[in-house]
């Protein structure tokens, strides 16, 4: 029986009083794709930074091979022939893609023999394993699929066997996730071991062939990919039964909510980030906006929101609303109904570190409730409401005095909620309501946008994760480019179609 | 303003780019590596009074015996008939070291102890500023200046070959003559220092790992690269080439140190590295620039423009208005290195 690739053996790992891995056993065999599952927060990222060297376990033992290795740094970990794939690329923006490979893995010196030789090296792994990317072409001007591709093609330069991806689809297309899945599967035909970390319970029952799950720092279970399901997986992530499926009537929709014709947004650049972008919202229901990050669903908040001024027209319940000028902010924004949980949480929905009461406050202090005579703030009173909204969100800890930055990005997320959602809005705009939130948080979070839907509230929904929109939208528009490619009911699309619509192919049309 | 004048001041330019040059090179350096240095103008000063003094000190020993004491023991030999090495090396050594001190300590301050980048490069500017009166003024008793240094005390200005034979020849002849020949060692030096900081940066292992890690220190450190080593090395050669302005500066354009006598030139090399958007060529340019204007400012004390004196104070200005202008952004947008000032610290 061959040995394992990695084997590692009662890996304990504590930051101060957080005991982030704790007795953790793993077996990766040679030359499969195994794939680790966890909530964040479940001590996956800290197990494979020990592995990478970043961090140095308190107890336990890294096996490579068979053979037992000491693995202080990075370095180590490239030698023992470890590479990683982080979730954020470590890339030098302005430098070309042959100077990021040959970075800390130089031949000598001098660069020019070095960059020769990595030439030639790149163009054999090109043939290899469908890798082709320009050698001469600037980080900064290539898309993440292929600055992905860099990542692996780094690894594979240092000659990695083992390759490690921390969450490689978060970033990507469908279509560019596909091509990913077809590089793997080369990898792995060449004999190459993958651990793949995902929270995306389809990818790990697509590609591979075994699966460990985390939950609180340690490991759970393994389990051959075959012999097990989605629901089984989620199960034992979350530690309890989780709906996978949303619990949704049929959406009873009203008159139109929002109105938007002609939108046009060009930035300082003088890019088009929008043009003649055209829709409509009817109260109790759920327009889902699809499309891969940058192609206008940040903009077309923005403006909606209050944040970024725009040509066209838009109509709330009738009336329009100006789109540039001094009424063109959040303030009137929100006296007109409109409540905006925006795509960035950390920058523009929260102030890190401020308190949670504090934070729950924000957009509306002029709210009489809040105000004690014309200058003072009622702080007791707003503090009240914190605590109420939070025990109703369920944010934990439910304690109004911790500052933002000390909850989980799932909790903060929850606050933002909580302070939109609860003032019965008649439209809600809402970017990316579960991004790095847990499974558990997700299906709760789901359930209240429903909720509200339900209320005869209008829902604008913008989120990069297809499944989300396919689950929750009542009517989906993709965007592709500042244009909106088409519209179409979730019942009578599929993934492949809504896809070819987010990389501007309409199938439909052609 | 015949071609003579013009190349007297195209002269005079050259020299006083020299010090802006070192040190507008040895924050190239240190951006580049992602640590902000405004302690430039600390170095220079620091940097000008090792160089005077230890020159000055040394230049007693040229022709005297010196003793040389081995500390703690009391054993003393007797250099005999005088230090045969010429007091400026002296000085140009206690230079460069005395400055590359304050860039470790710079150094410690940012990279080991993830300090604020500014507010160590003002400490850094205080310190030397303070510091140099004050042992100037119990080492010579002349007011926080030096001795005048004479002879080989200084450096001497070098004259290319053939420039006395060539100064005839129309054109060329002048320009070799007066332009390019009869500069102090320093100035060829600097010349050189761009071609080499260019060669480093662009054409070695450690430049590319060295931009890397103004960039993208993580891209470094996950490779396996030391991202604390090489901002070390990137900071002390900081040192060691303000080290060379403030030596040029003391020895090589006057003739001793005087107080605060880098007069802004750090800051003004931290403008010119703003305008040279971090590259060695351009940074020659700007330096040049500035050069030119200061030298300007001091040929045309009084001009008059259409009927209009122009007070001596706005000619001597012009290099400072040059900085002002070039750091409130109106010459286009200079992206600096992406991680500068940023301490690294390693992500969960």
């Amino acid at each position: 029986m061959t040995a394992p690739a990695i084997e590692l053996t009662g890996i304990s790992k504590a930051f101060g009083p957080v005991q982030a891995n704790r007795n953790i056993h793993i077996k990766v065999m040679p030359g499969t794709i195994h794939g680790i599952i966890g909530e964040n927060g479940a001590g996956k990222s800290t197990l494979m930074s020990i592995l990478y060297g970043f961090y140095q376990a308190d107890s336990g033992n890294i096996s490579v091979n068979g053979v037992s290795t000491d693995i202080r740094e990075p370095q180590h970990a490239i030698g023992a022939g470890i590479g990683m794939v982080f979730q954020h690329f470590k890339l030098v923006q302005n430098f070309t893609v042959l100077e990021n490979i040959i970075l800390g893995a130089e031949d000598g010196a001098m660069l020019r023999p070095s960059k020769a030789n990595a030439r030639k090296e790149l163009r054999r792994l090109a043939d290899e394993y469908e890798l082709n990317v320009d050698p001469d072409a600037l980080i900064e001007d290539i898309g993440v699929g292929t600055q992905q591709r860099v990542e692996i093609l780094k690894a594979l330069y240092r000659q990695a066997d083992i390759l490690i991806l921390d969450e490689p689809t978060g970033v990507l297309t469908p279509a560019e996730a596909d091509h990913l899945f077809r590089i793997l599967e080369g990898l792995r035909r060449q004999g190459k071991t993958i651990i793949l970390i995902t929270h995306k319970l389809r990818e790990i029952m697509e590609i591979t062939d075994a699966v460990s799950v985390m939950r609180g720092g340690e490991m759970v279970a393994t389990l051959p990919t075959a012999g097990t399901s989605p629901e089984r997986l989620a199960e034992l992530m979350v530690g309890r039964k989780v709906l996978l499926r949303i619990d949704k009537k049929q959406a009873e929709p009203g008159d139109a909510v929002l109105e938007v014709e002609s939108l046009s947004v060009t930035d300082a650049d003088g890019v088009r980030r929008l043009s003649d972008v055209s829709f409509s919202v009817r109260s109790g229901e759920i327009l889902g906006i699809a499309g891969v990050a940058g192609n206008g669903q940040s903009e077309l908040l923005q403006v909606l929101g209050g944040i970024t001024a725009a040509t066209g027209n838009v109509r709330i319940n009738g009336i329009g609303i100006s789109l540039s000028g001094r009424r063109a902010d959040g303030q009137s924004r929100r006296a007109r109904g409109i409540a905006h949980v925006p795509e960035d949480r950390q920058h523009l929905g929260l102030i890190m570190d401020f308190l949670a009461w504090e934070n729950m406050v924000f957009g509306y202090h002029h709210d009489p409730a809040y105000r004690r005579g014309r200058l003072l703030m009622d702080n007791a009173a707003i503090r009240r409401d914190a605590q109420t909204k939070m025990r109703e969100f369920d944010v934990r800890p439910p304690i109004p005095g911790l500052p933002a930055k000390s909850f989980s990005g799932g909790n903060q997320q929850k606050l933002v909620l909580a302070r939109e959602m609860t003032r019965g809005p008649d439209l809600l705009l809402v970017g990316q309501p579960t991004r790095g939130v847990d499974i558990g948080a997700i299906e709760f979070i789901h359930q209240h946008i429903v909720d509200l839907r339900d209320d005869g509230a209008a829902i604008l929904l913008v989120s990069v994760e297809l499944d989300e929109i396919m689950s929750l939208s009542d009517r989906i528009a993709v965007m592709f480019d500042g244009r909106v490619m088409g519209e179409r009911l979730p019942g009578e699309t599929h993934e492949r179609e809504l896809g070819l619509l987010m990389a501007g192919i309409d199938a439909g049309a052609a | 303003m015949d071609f003579m004048t013009v190349l007297q001041i195209l002269d005079s330019a050259l020299r006083l780019a020299t010090p802006l040059l070192f040190a507008c090179l040895a924050g190239l350096f240190s951006e580049r590596a992602g640590i902000f240095d405004i302690g430039l103008e600390g170095k220079i000063l620091v940097s000008a009074f090792m160089a005077a003094s230890v020159s000055a000190l040394m230049m007693a020993y040229v022709d005297a015996p010196m003793p040389l004491c081995v500390p703690f023991t009391g054993a003393c030999v007797e250099i005999a008939g005088g230090v045969p090495i010429a007091p400026i090396v002296f000085g140009v050594l206690a230079g460069m070291g005395a400055s590359m001190v304050l860039a470790l300590l710079h150094g410690v301050a940012s990279i080991t102890f993830r300090g604020n980048q500014l507010i160590s490069g003002v400490a850094i500017n205080f310190l030397a500023s303070g510091i140099t009166v004050i042992i100037g003024e119990n080492w010579f008793s002349l007011g926080g200046r030096t001795p005048q240094l004479e002879g080989s005390a200084r450096f001497q200005e070098i004259t290319l070959p053939f420039a006395e034979r060539v100064g005839n020849v129309p054109l060329f002849g002048p320009i070799y003559h007066e332009l390019l020949s009869g500069h102090t060692l320093l100035v060829y030096i600097g010349l050189l220092a761009v071609f080499l900081t260019w060669w480093v940066l662009f054409r070695t292992r450690f430049g590319l790992r060295l931009r890397a890690v103004g960039e993208n220190p993580e891209s470094v450190d996950t490779a396996g690269v030391s991202v604390i080593r090489l901002r070390y090395t990137a900071v002390l050669i900081c040192g060691l080439l303000c080290g060379l302005s403030g030596t040029y500066l003391a020895t090589g354009l006057a003739a001793g140190f005087v107080k605060e006598m880098s007069a802004g030139r750090g800051f003004i090399a931290l403008a010119a590295l703003i305008f040279a958007k971090w590259r060695p060529g351009y940074a020659l340019m700007a330096c040049l620039l500035f050069g030119l204007l200061e030298a300007i400012g001091n040929r045309f004390q009084n001009i008059e423009i259409f009927g209009i004196q122009i007070p001596v104070q706005f000619m001597q200005a012009l290099p400072y208005i040059l900085t002002v202008v070039i750091l409130a952004g109106f010459v286009g947008k200079a992206i600096p290195p992406r991680a500068g000032g940023e301490p690294y610290v390693k992500e969960r």
